[in-house]
């Protein structure tokens, strides 16, 4: 193997492009003699999970590309046996191919997949594996991979018979973030598992400090779920601080308006399935303009048909909108049929992005967080940079005067409302791609929304964002304290409670206009 | 006055009105009726409305067949829209005012104790299909899903053998009610007499609905760290399961270190997910699309026909599960019973379909217990593969009775294996 040297570090990439085929030539030709044992290939089709990973070792030592060929083939569940059927392979025989692989690409040519390959055998490192580990260190020229290997290769020498040995490899191993390797580290440290004191005595102090890092990773993970949840939050309810912050309509159609944007994203989707399916991944920035226009056009509607006569009635306003989120749910039953539809996350809006061996942020998530920020900033611009915004603003602190100086007040009450309703649309937009879309969906927010309006003070944008991020973080970390059932019932009473002293919420709009 | 008169001319009408419909199904007795109450909308709807389809689907065949005694079977289809007490309303309203001879329907445990009282004051029938966390044996209900020891036990045995990965902690994850926390218990007392300490089980619920699972995946990320090799049982319903995998997939907790073991997740729930991610992950039933048997291919046809015929949403992609196996096998197993009492009386029905079996599409023979009104059947564990499907990796060598009474929760032992009142 260690013929197969393994070019330097990526910068000087092209420039060792042509020794790097060489080599992998040279690689190829000096394994090529020694061929795969048909036998083993056969045994890899054994009834047993032991006789296949019998095999498989088999096959991993014997380092030939077609072994390799062979391994990807069994793990995709395309590998065929005799009889023309699929090998089937349980989760044991999985692991073991995945080691297998692992090993054999910790020499392959390209970074990116020797960094892959390290982290899949670095928190599961025995010392069967120390000498290969060894000898892949010593070839390894990329400083970030020759990181991971060191910690592997420690791993694998931590149970060496030699103490100064387990000495070294605990000190190697105290740079680690891996949980795994904390676990390892505190079992080394106690006496049942290891006779010499010098050697529990590193272990532990290797402990300690990745366990320091771990309570750090654990922090920023949970802060990060609750700024997720408060992102989601805010989503929801700023259309909701709109039409009832800033306006005063007491709109309880609002989570019907955030399912409106779901359903449009949904019917997006669609499309883009029929038509135009090679771009199915970016439906959804095309979904966000019609849902925004969609959710506008529905809350036009009620607000030109219902909600306009009610102005200054809150109760009534309340049970008509009531009524009309019942109208809303029934509609979505009877268009999109009463189970929830099915909506793909994109390739791009998949998997997560892995911060440290312990966190991994859903991209999603990551995402979602980014367009709530976006909304948040459009909304600002809107409401205190244009015209529109002014004469909202206008409007609701002091409708006669607006009225006077020639604000068209009632065009203006449509266009508010519209807008709240569109932004409750693009809330649907992001909703759509974590939670389930179904015609009731709306009902699980609108207790949501209306609390982190009433928490931040209505007729306060600003405190609507607190209102949701507070939220979110702190209920987040209540649920990793005392679970989700727990946790949602202390928020509500926390909710209750806050009210009780502080009706105006978190901010209160100071002046004369609030009681009139 | 007149205005009095008018109110007084409409209820009358009304009233006459009512009356009418209600005895109308009493003239109609050339059809046998059949209730179905499974919810079409709310949070199971994702699960419950195929059973639907699959019982309208059975009642047609079995119609196609000449009917049950000579009569066509007459389905009554009614929407508790996942609100248990609404199923207690909806079944009443099925045997009174329907005067339906027997009552296909519910999935959650909540659900079918809901509704058990109903059936025991009118003494009617209900044909249970889902799997579920036994302790109850109700004379007037026969459970054609699997009981603890016919799918949660064998599963966490699996999982504790070298090929399910030798799991030393487990994570018993569920939604909260009823079926998970019972299951939880006696899985508990399972795994301590199998020597697994308290603090190596990590217990946690959520709500119905619940779509924020970031919290909890940290969670068992972090259990699973501690030293020893763990498994998840989850018992989670419903549409939470969506989430809840698509949040497992992105924060990269793969089978091969972390295996999540289902009770309530099959082909249906896993067709808004995509599984390529999840490959590996585990779920235990009584049966599976993917097992290949002469009797399942016919079933899975017959189904897929139904879906185009009926329009089904994605007609062309449709699956069969286990509930709807249980489904299709309870309404088979009481014509069988029907036409061997001559009568769609419950008592007669009940005295009749003990020992009654069928070929069951799972390739086995199903047949009802001749006392304790729960079906021998085997037991399966799948892996989930990339398409969606489930890859068998272990099963029971023939089918297994089941023991609605649990030997790990004390004082069981005492209990009878039929039900009180026979």
């Amino acid at each position: 193997m260690a013929l197969c040297a393994v070019p330097p570090a990526p910068t000087f990439y092209t420039h060792t492009m042509r020794h790097l085929l060489f080599t992998l030539f040279f690689c190829l030709s000096f394994f090529a003699h020694a061929g795969i044992d048909p036998a083993v290939v056969k045994q890899l089709a054994a009834e047993e999970s032991e006789d296949k990973i019998a095999a498989i070792r088999k096959l991993a030592q014997s380092a030939e590309p077609e072994a390799m060929t062979l391994l990807q083939e069994l793990a995709a569940g395309t590998l065929k046996n005799d009889k023309g059927e699929e090998i089937s392979i349980n989760n044991r025989v999985r692991r073991e191919i995945d080691g297998a692989l692992a090993g054999l690409k910790l020499f392959d040519p390209d970074p990116v997949v020797r960094l892959k390959a390290t982290r899949e055998v670095a928190a599961k490192a025995d010392a069967s594996q120390a000498p290969m580990l060894a000898k892949a260190l010593e070839n390894e020229r990329d400083p970030k991979i020759k990181g991971m290997l060191a910690e592997a290769h420690a791993l694998a020498t931590l149970k060496h018979a030699d103490m100064n040995v387990r000495i070294a490899a605990a000190k190697v191993l105290a740079g680690s973030s891996d949980p795994n390797i904390k676990a390892v580290l505190k079992a080394q440290s106690e006496e049942a598992n290891e006779a010499e004191s010098l050697v529990r005595r590193a272990a532990f102090q290797a402990y300690l400090e990745v366990k320091d890092r771990m309570t750090f990773a654990e922090t920023v993970g949970k802060i990060f779920s609750g700024l997720s949840l408060g992102s989601i939050l805010l989503l929801a309810a700023l259309g909701l601080a709109i039409t009832y912050g800033v306006m005063g309509v007491i709109n309880m159609a609002h989570g019907e308006l955030l399912m409106i944007g779901a359903y449009a994203t949904f019917a997006v989707q669609g499309v883009f399935r029929n038509y135009f399916p090679a771009q199915l991944d970016w439906y959804v920035l095309v979904a966000v303009p019609v849902a925004f226009f969609a959710a506008a056009g529905v809350g036009v509607l009620l607000e030109r048909t219902v909600i306009r006569w009610l102005y200054g009635r809150p109760l009534e306003t309340l049970l008509a909108t009531w009524g009309l989120s019942l109208m809303l749910i029934q509609a979505a039953r009877v268009i999109f049929g009463a189970q929830n539809v099915e909506l793909a996350n994109p390739s791009w809006m998949s998997g997560g992005l892995e911060i440290l061996p312990s966190i991994t942020l859903p991209l999603n998530r990551i995402v979602i967080i980014g367009f709530s920020l976006f909304v948040l900033v459009l909304v600002w611009a809107l409401m205190n940079k244009t015209r529109l915004g002014m004469f909202v603003r206008a409007v609701t602190q002091n409708r006669p005067m607006a009225g006077c100086v020639g604000v068209p007040t009632a065009r203006i009450d449509t266009v508010s409302f519209a807008l709240g309703a569109g932004i409750a649309g693009l809330g649907g937009v992001a909703l759509s791609q974590i939670a389930n879309v179904g015609p009731d969906m709306g009902q699980g927010y609108i207790v949501d929304s209306f609390m982190v309006v009433v928490l931040g003070g209505v007729g306060q944008l600003a405190g609507a964002v607190w209102a949701a991020l507070g939220l979110g973080i702190f209920s987040k970390f209540l649920e990793s304290w005392a679970g989700a059932v727990v946790a949602k019932i202390v928020v509500l009473v926390f909710i209750i409670v806050f009210i009780q002293k502080r009706p105006q919420g978190l901010f209160a709009l100071k002046g004369r206009f609030v009681e009139s | 006055m007149q205005r009095r008169n008018f109110i007084k001319a409409t209820a009358v009408s009304l009233a006459f009105a009512a009356a009418g419909f209600a005895s109308a199904p009493a003239i109609a007795a050339d059809t046998i009726k059949v209730g179905i109450l499974h919810s079409l909308s709310g949070t199971m709807a994702i699960s419950e409305t195929a059973l639907k389809e699959t019982a309208l689907m059975t009642i047609e065949e079995i119609n196609k067949a000449g009917g049950v005694m000579g009569k066509k079977l007459e389905p009554v289809v009614v929407d508790p829209a996942s609100n248990w007490p609404l199923f207690a309303e909806k079944a009443r309203q099925l045997i009174s005012q329907d005067k339906v001879a027997v009552v296909f329907g519910c999935w959650t445990s909540v659900s079918r104790k809901s509704v058990n009282p109903v059936f025991k004051e009118l003494n009617s029938l209900l044909f249970y299909p889902v799997q579920y966390e036994g302790e109850e044996l109700e004379k007037n209900v026969f459970y054609t899903g699997a009981a603890p020891n016919q799918q949660a036990i064998p599963a966490t045995e699996y999982l504790m053998s070298k090929d399910g990965g030798e799991a030393k902690r487990f994570v018993l994850l569920g939604t909260d009610y009823v079926y998970p926390r019972t299951t939880n218990k006696i899985l508990r007392a399972f795994l301590k007499s199998k020597g697994v300490a308290d603090a190596d089980i990590m217990e946690d619920y959520t709500p119905f609905g619940h779509s924020d699972y970031q919290t909890i995946i940290a969670k068992i990320k972090k259990f699973a760290s501690e030293g020893k090799k763990t498994a998840v049982i989850s018992t989670i319903n419903g549409d939470s399961n969506v989430p809840f995998y698509k949040e497992l997939g992105n924060a990269g907790l793969k089978a091969t270190d972390v295996p999540v073991v289902a009770f309530s997740v099959g082909e249906e729930e896993l067709r808004g997910v995509d599984t390529k991610p999840l490959v590996g992950h585990l779920a235990s039933w009584n049966y599976f699309m993917s097992l290949k048997n002469g009797e399942n291919d016919k079933f899975i046809k017959m189904y897929k026909d139904w879906a185009k015929k009926q329009k089904l949403p994605n007609a062309d992609k449709v699956v069969t599960n286990d509930p709807m196996e249980a489904t299709y096998i309870g309404i088979h197993l009481w014509k069988q019973a029907v036409e061997k009492a001559k009568s769609t009386d419950t008592d007669k029905v009940i005295a009749a379909i003990g020992g009654l079996s069928m070929k069951a599409p799972s390739g086995f023979v199903a047949k009802m217990d001749e006392k304790n009104h729960h079906l021998h059947k085997p037991v399966f564990i799948g892996e989930v593969k990339a398409d969606g499907q489930f890859n068998v990796v272990w099963k029971t060598p023939g089918p297994v009775k089941a023991a609605p009474w649990s030997p790990y929760i004390p004082g069981n032992d005492k209990k009878k294996d039929e039900p009180e009142g026979k």
